[in-house]
């Protein structure tokens, strides 16, 4: 390989698992390799999407970059970047950018873009107070779109008002509806992203040559924003926790409740009980809209649809309140430290001229956070699972009427495939014969499933094709951190340390302890006081459990990822985007997180009896 | 402290950078730092006025300064039989009675009975640079007694009129008159890790983070470079340690037997060990930030950690290497509109 080693495996190189050719046949043309590919580089997108991917739970990716590039190509017209092309093989999802390298033609799109990006730049505070308008129009209207069902007898109502319209008709429009506004939220989430992403660079890339050896979490904890909607949830459990020692509720929270019956015992105790119950609402209606991944998955359920993350983290907040603990977030001294951070910070510079140009990119990148951090509830959360829950109904619609066997099974249609099925079930119900879907679907259904399974045994390569001698797309280096570094250090996998995982450094401190390998929320009652979280994806909605563990580590993730950022406001050693920790970790194994260093290191058993 | 001039004997706190001509650079440094707080072994210097009255009592019988400006640059043979002559001269010469009776008291002031101190010479020329190029850094660790202390003081005196030394100054045409050498005798500490510190990274020119060098035992075997030190690497302002390189430390230097300093092989385990944890390593930082606010730049420090846990500072020098490259050109100018800095990221020019 040696002669070799500048070049990954050419896409047409890679063989179909055996036993997944249908699964993968069944994708949409467009993101199925070609030979043209091979002149190309792609690199597999870990980062959001990495487990192999359900065939509906594919349209996130195709609804997220035409957004995306609509955004780079066409809006602000990034200089030097376009969108990103993708491909899916293997049930994983390959990208490549589009890079732009024709001088004049950079210098065509600088201008451009100077006129437009700087205009959101200007208007950004306006801008974004209008986004939210927006966002949560197009929640309202997610929200409004009623249950799809199919009566047997249209209701009299339609008579009565000539409404012309038959129900079927109803299940293309929900889900047309439903799908457009999925599609137009990625537009939404994209207006800010990269320019806010951009902003926040310029001050990590001055901080980079001001001060060449900072380390990357003390630039984030200078931007970090306050108000940040990522808090949220976790702040409402820990007003429910106060609002149940308030109303001296709080004995029906322990370790070992069934949350049902807890709901069900506090309807029962009278003012105080349901009074605790009014205030769970308000909580729920929005901020347990967050689900427990990263929102590209549909099976990552929201805190609203399984509550036991939050009521998890109830009794050790309770425990806290009665011993008199502050356990909200101290703002204002939070406020103080940033501030004398950047403060510090701006001190050690040389002179009075990088003075200045420090306080113009801190202003700046203060003014973009919020978006940066906000957007996400918004998007990734609130609306993602109001849309997956919503394909859930026609899941069980249709599983009701044959089509497969569980709503959950709906998920391994491509949304094409369910839009057919659909259609299907309104021919059926509208000529008063069977659907011929029960007699196609399971069969499939099962195929994909195994395809799944086949897949997630699968590894894939990291990367594809002819590696770039440059990585100077700003949308790949900001949205993946994916630089000419980091695909040697891939390229040189052959000397990896077995005992060794690398990732980003998310928030320093070095903690050994026992491996808790979490697969999903349903185990985080496994979690005992001072273990180590091992798991796929962290994000803000486990915030809830960080004052349990003692340090976490993550498959994906980026030094700015949400949870790095959570991490480092609880001070948990973290280390993230480790790539393959929930694989290579066993449960119970003794390991050691250098959160500094983003390095994990599973401890072997000599080491242990040596240090007994 | 102009009165100093007329004392063979000064006290670190007493004295301060200012005071370089009568007490060296060395002595200056230290008490500039016990005055400021710095914990530091506590110790005195005998000043370049207790130096001039011994230089005065052996001008008496033979000239000594004359003789060195006399001496022509490339004459190595000369200069060594002038060197070898003097060095003599300043080992046998009587010390004036004054000088004498002031550093024994002082050294019975320092401890009871027979403290084990080290004594260092304290070149008063500017740069410190120029002090190595010319031999004028010897250090000597636990001096056991009054003689042996003695005996010391005189090596670091003689090391003016070592080989090295003429000739460094000869071939400069630096002034005779104006040669004096003060010596700093304090009180030993017995270390169990010891390093240096540089508020500034030596690699990158960073002053955002602190490195911190060590190793087992006395300084003397990292400042060598003889035992390749520990290496931390911490945000000046954050804490955050963000490197840890643990290197495997053969050997360590202690005290030996009867004065003097030994090297013992390390056990395995011990040679892995960090030689400072977390705790140490942020009071170590501490005191570094607190030293380079003091003196208003970065330092380069040498510290050491005493078998009880106590850390001290041996020395504290201005960092030279990165404040000299400092370039006058800014990182990045500001600009008329802020948001064109985007540009760097987005524009495909830098």
């Amino acid at each position: 390989m040696a002669g070799d080693a500048k070049s990954f495996p050419l896409p047409s190189s890679v063989r179909k698992v055996p036993g997944t050719e249908r699964a993968q046949e069944a994708l949409p043309y467009y993101t199925q390799f070609t030979p043209e590919d091979d002149d190309r580089f792609w690199f597999y997108n870990s980062m959001h999407f990495p487990e192999p991917m359900h065939h509906f739970d594919l349209v996130t990716a195709e609804a997220a970059y035409c957004a995306l590039g609509a955004f780079n190509t066409r809006v602000h017209v990034l200089p030097t970047t376009k969108g990103i092309d993708h491909r899916v093989i293997n049930g994983r999802v390959y990208i490549g950018g589009v890079p732009v390298t024709d001088p004049n033609e950079i210098a065509m799109r600088q201008e451009k873009f100077q006129a437009r990006a700087f205009y959101y730049y200007e208007n950004w505070e306006e801008l974004y107070a209008q986004w939210k308008d927006k966002m949560k129009a197009l929640i309202a209207d997610a929200q409004a779109l009623p249950r799809p069902v199919l009566p047997e007898w249209e209701p009299i109502k339609t008579t009565h008002t000539g409404k012309g319209v038959a129900s079927n008709h109803a299940l293309l429009d929900i889900y047309r509806k439903q799908l457009e506004g999925y599609f137009r939220m990625w537009h939404h989430h994209f207006e800010f992203l990269l320019l806010g992403y951009g902003a926040y660079l310029t001050f990590f890339d001055f901080c980079k040559r001001a001060f060449p050896e900072i380390s990357d979490q003390a630039i984030s904890r200078m931007v970090a924003g306050m108000e940040a909607e990522i808090f949220k949830p976790d702040e409402e459990v820990k007003r429910l926790a106060r609002r149940a020692v308030e109303l001296g509720v709080d004995q029906h929270f322990h370790d070992d409740m069934v949350i049902e019956d807890v709901l069900g015992t506090l309807d029962q105790l009278g003012e105080n009980g349901r009074e605790w119950l009014s205030e769970l609402e308000v909580s729920r209606n929005p901020w347990f809209n967050v689900n427990v991944g990263d929102g590209f998955y549909h099976y990552h359920r929201s805190w609203n649809d399984d509550l036991s993350m939050p009521f998890a983290a109830l009794p050790g907040y309770i425990e806290k309140v009665r011993a008199g603990e502050t356990i909200e977030r101290p703002m204002d001294r939070l406020v103080e430290e940033r501030d004398q951070l950047v403060a510090d910070y701006r001190e050690l510079l040389d002179n009075d001229e990088d003075k200045a140009t420090y306080d113009q990119l801190i202003h700046l990148a203060h003014r973009v956070f919020p978006y940066v951090e906000g957007h996400k509830f918004y998007c990734e959360h609130w609306y993602t699972n109001l849309f997956f829950n919503k394909i859930r109904e026609f899941g069980a619609l249709l599983a009701e009427h044959g089509f497969f066997e569980q709503e959950e099974d709906v998920f391994h249609l491509t949304h094409y495939e369910l839009e057919s099925a659909i259609i299907d079930l309104m021919l059926a119900w509208s000529s008063g014969s069977e659907p011929l879907g029960p007699k196609r679907w399971p069969a499939i259904v099962q195929d994909r499933k195994q395809a799944i399974d086949l897949w997630a045994r699968n590894t894939v390569p990291p990367a594809l094709g002819m590696v770039p001698d440059v990585i100077d797309d700003p949308a790949i280096v900001m949205l993946w951190g994916i630089t000419r570094d980091n695909l040697d250090s891939w390229l040189d996998t052959g000397e990896q340390n077995q005992k060794e995982l690398k990732g980003f450094a998310a928030c320093s401190g070095i903690v050994e302890g026992t491996a808790r390998v979490v697969r999903s929320v349903k185990e985080i009652g496994r979690l005992e006081q001072g273990d180590i979280l091992v798991c796929q994806v962290t994000n803000p909605t486990w915030a809830p459990i960080f004052q349990k563990i003692s340090a976490a580590v993550s498959d994906i993730g980026g030094s700015m990822s949400h949870m790095a950022i959570v991490a480092r406001e609880y001070d948990l050693p973290a280390v993230v985007g480790t790539g393959s920790a929930t694989s290579r970790i066993q449960d119970g194994q003794r390991i050691r997180v250098d959160g500094g260093r983003g390095l994990v290191t599973i401890l072997d058993e000599e080491e242990l009896l040596e240090n007994a | 402290m102009p009165d100093l001039i007329d004392r063979p004997v000064a006290w670190f706190a007493d004295i301060g950078l200012a005071d370089r001509p009568a007490v060296g650079g060395k002595g200056g440094s230290l008490g500039e730092l016990t005055q400021a707080g710095i914990p530091v072994p506590p110790g005195f210097v005998v000043t370049t006025h207790g130096f001039e009255l011994f230089l005065e009592a052996m001008e008496h019988h033979r000239p000594v300064r004359g003789l060195v400006a006399d001496l022509a640059p490339d004459d190595l043979d000369t200069i060594r039989s002038v060197s070898q002559e003097l060095r003599h001269r300043v080992e046998q010469e009587p010390l004036p009675a004054t000088v004498r009776k002031a550093v024994e008291e002082a050294y019975a002031r320092l401890g009871s009975g027979d403290e084990a101190v080290a004594v260092r010479s304290s070149a008063t020329t500017e740069d410190a640079d120029d002090a190595s190029f010319a031999g004028l850094q010897d250090t000597f660790l636990w001096v056991m007694n009054t003689e042996e202390m003695f005996a010391r003081l005189r090596e670091c005196w003689g090391s003016l009129y070592s080989v090295e030394s003429i000739a460094y100054r000869r071939k400069h045409s630096l002034p005779e008159d104006n040669v004096a050498m003060a010596v700093v005798v304090q009180q030993m500490v017995d270390a169990r890790s010891a390093g240096v510190m540089f508020t500034r990274s030596p690699t990158s020119g960073d002053k955002s983070v602190i490195t911190i060098e060590g190793a087992w035992g006395l300084g003397s075997s990292v400042v060598s470079g003889e035992v390749t030190p520990d290496r931390w690497v911490i945000g000046k302002i954050t804490g955050d340690i963000a490197t840890r390189d643990i290197s495997d430390k053969h050997a360590m230097q202690i005290q030996a037997e009867g004065g003097g300093i030994r090297e013992v092989e390390l056990e395995a385990k011990q040679r892995t060990t960090p030689c400072l944890n977390d705790e140490e390593l942020l009071a170590l930082r501490d005191i570094g930030r607190r030293v380079e606010r003091h003196y208003g730049k970065p330092q380069d420090i040498e510290w050491a950690i005493s078998q009880s846990g106590q850390i001290l500072l041996l020395q504290s020098r201005p960092e030279t290497v990165w404040a000299m490259r400092d370039a006058t050109k800014p990182v990045k100018p500001p600009e008329s509109n802020p948001l064109k800095h985007v540009m760097t990221i987005f524009g495909g020019t830098q």
